[in-house]
């Protein structure tokens, strides 16, 4: 990582950056301003002749103009549009649109599969967040020991992340075949049953819940293993000639100190796991009942499966609103809390 | 003072890099196996022979080569323009002094609140009414811009010195001459990091091509190989594994190879100090 202890303020702020709701809130340091002399700022300026002016604009334009259009068509534009769609009866591909103003949402709401669909995502997302920074802390942990042979296990433990969603997906499958798989193997030889990974909507969700695990852990371990690493030895040194021991040293020195990595693990993992879709596109198709069928798999099939656009639109923002509040807690929460960096 | 061997660490590591290759090479014997060592009781870890009948099998029954290429395209293609689109907007933003250009920098922020998931539907309308369907460019466009990637240049940019920029242009060297042969060079290790996260993920890549492509030879690499998965009835796990093994040796390669730069990109964005 590079120092970022001094760095020049240009002119411009970086105020939103630091307080934006940015979807990674936290990886900015605060600025420091170290503004020129104001007299000097103020007759340079007034040197900058209209012609320098225009000059700026069109290269400002030539340069990033093409990025922020990209941006308003393909990520602003549809945002709205979406917004809009929602509010219609309308079939993908089709010619006709009724508006129906919010029976779309109210349809969503009142649906018999929605509390399912709503526990669903709710469960999967909680195993996969809680489960992962758990046990990607533990990784960490165990990574920032010692140990021989620790950076090539580093690796090895980071790879399943580089991989597609659809691959993993289908390997761990067969993994999971009740009958022919490694999973059915094991438990066999201790003498229990397969679980109907297939066909039983419970573990089913409890597979892909396991298979995301496997996918993200090596990422989480590696980001949190990067703020051990950024934990000055002195301060340990210290807590252990205070006679702390490992357990409380953890609790009371390291945790605290992880605090902002943590609160950017949060966020990360939340919302790609709220996102996710690959591995259940894979594994089960959101079945079997519906078993895995989180709220974006709901936007896929209702959309592009059952073709049903407007309501497909609905539960995307209703998704939408969901991420945006998500962070928005976060970040309050992490205003309070966090006061490390 | 004496150190104790530490015995439960390196079982603990053990238990958790097994965790990460046993499926791997589960998935990479499977590839080899026949229908019969697949569907054995109990379980046939080896097979018999590592005569790549399944992975001709998969070759002739789907167009692979083709999904190849077409991943390679949009992969190269997608991951390039989207790294020269983030350079030249960060230093915009950093380089060039014009008004109003925090919103502008809002406008890249804010962009990564909106996950590409949620607005499928209107792009996927947009695309279809510009003919863009089974195209290159209907994958590779809608995901072009560069939000994050920007971010990360904008934070480097910042970092560099000031003094050789002014000595740039002190003797002459316009904005375009400063960000080809000042700011880039200096930036190589941001950029190398950035490119290879963005080529990983383009790779990977599965919902939108998947939306958008329906010929099969115009299918990327994890779009096809779902084709695998469906041909008939019955899942032929040999075939499908040795598939699967064809869509994640190359990037697995290119993770080893590369892992230094890649563990950087990763970390880029976490990291404060």
């Amino acid at each position: 990582m590079t120092s970022t202890a001094t760095r020049p303020a240009a002119g411009e702020t970086s105020g939103q950056a630091e307080t934006g709701p940015g979807a990674r809130p936290g990886t900015v340091p605060p600025a420091k301003r170290n503004v020129p002399d104001p007299a000097e700022r103020a007759r340079a300026r007034k040197l900058q002749s209209r012609r320098t002016q225009a000059r700026n604009w069109l290269l400002f334009v030539l340069l990033a103009g093409p990025n922020i259009a990209l941006l308003i068509a393909f990520t602003y534009k549809p945002l709205l549009q979406s917004f809009y769609y929602s509010t219609l009866q309308w079939n993908i591909g089709s010619q006709r649109a009724i508006n129906v103003g919010f029976r779309n949402y109210t349809d969503w709401l009142t649906d018999s599969t929605t509390p399912q669909v709503i526990g669903v995502t709710v469960v999967f997302t909680l195993a996969t967040v809680g489960g992962g920074m758990v046990i990607g802390l533990g990784l960490a942990l165990l990574l920032n020991q010692k140990l021989k042979l620790r950076g090539p296990a580093r690796t090895i433990i980071v790879a399943p992340y580089v991989l597609s969603g659809v691959a993993v997906g289908l390997l761990w499958l067969f993994v999971f075949d009740p009958n022919f798989g490694i999973v059915a193997a094991v438990l066999g030889a201790i003498g229990l049953p397969s679980p109907a990974w297939y066909n039983d909507p419970q573990w089913a969700l409890v597979m892909v819940i396991i298979v995301q695990l496997w996918k993200n852990v090596g990422y989480i371990a590696l980001i949190y293993l990067a703020g051990l690493q950024a934990i000055q030895a002195d301060v340990l040194e210290a807590a252990a000639l205070d006679g702390a021991g490992p357990v409380r040293t953890f609790r009371r020195i390291i945790l605290p100190l992880l605090g902002p990595t943590s609160f950017f693990l949060s966020v990360t993992t939340l919302l790609s796991s709220l996102q996710s879709f690959d591995i259940i596109q894979a594994m089960t198709k959101g079945g079997p009942l519906e078993g895995t069928t989180t709220m974006m798999y709901e936007i896929y099939r209702e959309g592009f499966v059952a073709g049903r656009a407007g309501y497909s639109s609905a539960v995307a923002t209703i998704l939408f609103v969901v991420l945006i509040i998500v962070t928005l807690v976060q970040l309050r929460f992490v205003e309070r809390k966090v006061h490390y960096s | 003072m004496m150190r104790r061997f530490p015995i439960g660490g390196y079982i603990a590591l053990l238990v958790a890099v097994a965790a990460m290759v046993l499926p791997l090479v589960w998935m990479l014997l499977a590839s080899f196996k026949g229908q019969t060592e697949i569907y054995s009781l109990p379980i046939q870890w080896l097979p018999s022979s590592f005569a790549p009948t399944n992975y001709s099998d998969a070759l002739g029954v789907v167009p692979f080569g083709a999904f190849f290429v077409n991943s390679a395209i949009t992969t190269v293609v997608g991951a390039g323009i989207k790294i020269i689109l983030g350079l030249m907007t960060a230093y915009a933003l950093v380089f060039i002094e014009v008004p109003f250009k925090k919103v502008f920098f809002a406008i890249v922020i804010f962009a990564l609140l909106v996950p590409q998931q949620i607005v499928i539907i209107p792009n996927y309308t947009l695309v279809a009414s510009l003919g863009w369907l089974n195209t290159y460019q209907g994958i590779i466009v809608p995901g072009l811009a560069s939000a994050f990637g920007t971010f990360l240049f904008r934070q480097h940019f910042l970092s560099l010195p000031p003094s050789v920029l002014e000595a740039a242009a002190l003797d002459g060297a316009g904005h375009l001459r400063r960000l080809w042969a000042f700011v880039v060079p200096m930036s190589t290790p941001t950029i190398a990091a950035v490119a290879l996260v963005s080529v990983v993920t383009e790779w990977n890549e599965y919902l939108w091509p998947l939306l958008v492509v329906d010929r099969p030879n115009m299918m990327t690499l994890p779009i096809g190989l779902t084709l695998l998965q469906n041909t008939d009835g019955i899942t032929n796990w040999g075939v499908l594994m040795a598939g699967t093994v064809l869509v994640t040796l190359p990037i697995l390669i290119v993770f080893f190879v590369m892992q230094r730069k890649i563990v950087a990109g990763l970390t880029a964005g976490a990291v404060t100090g």
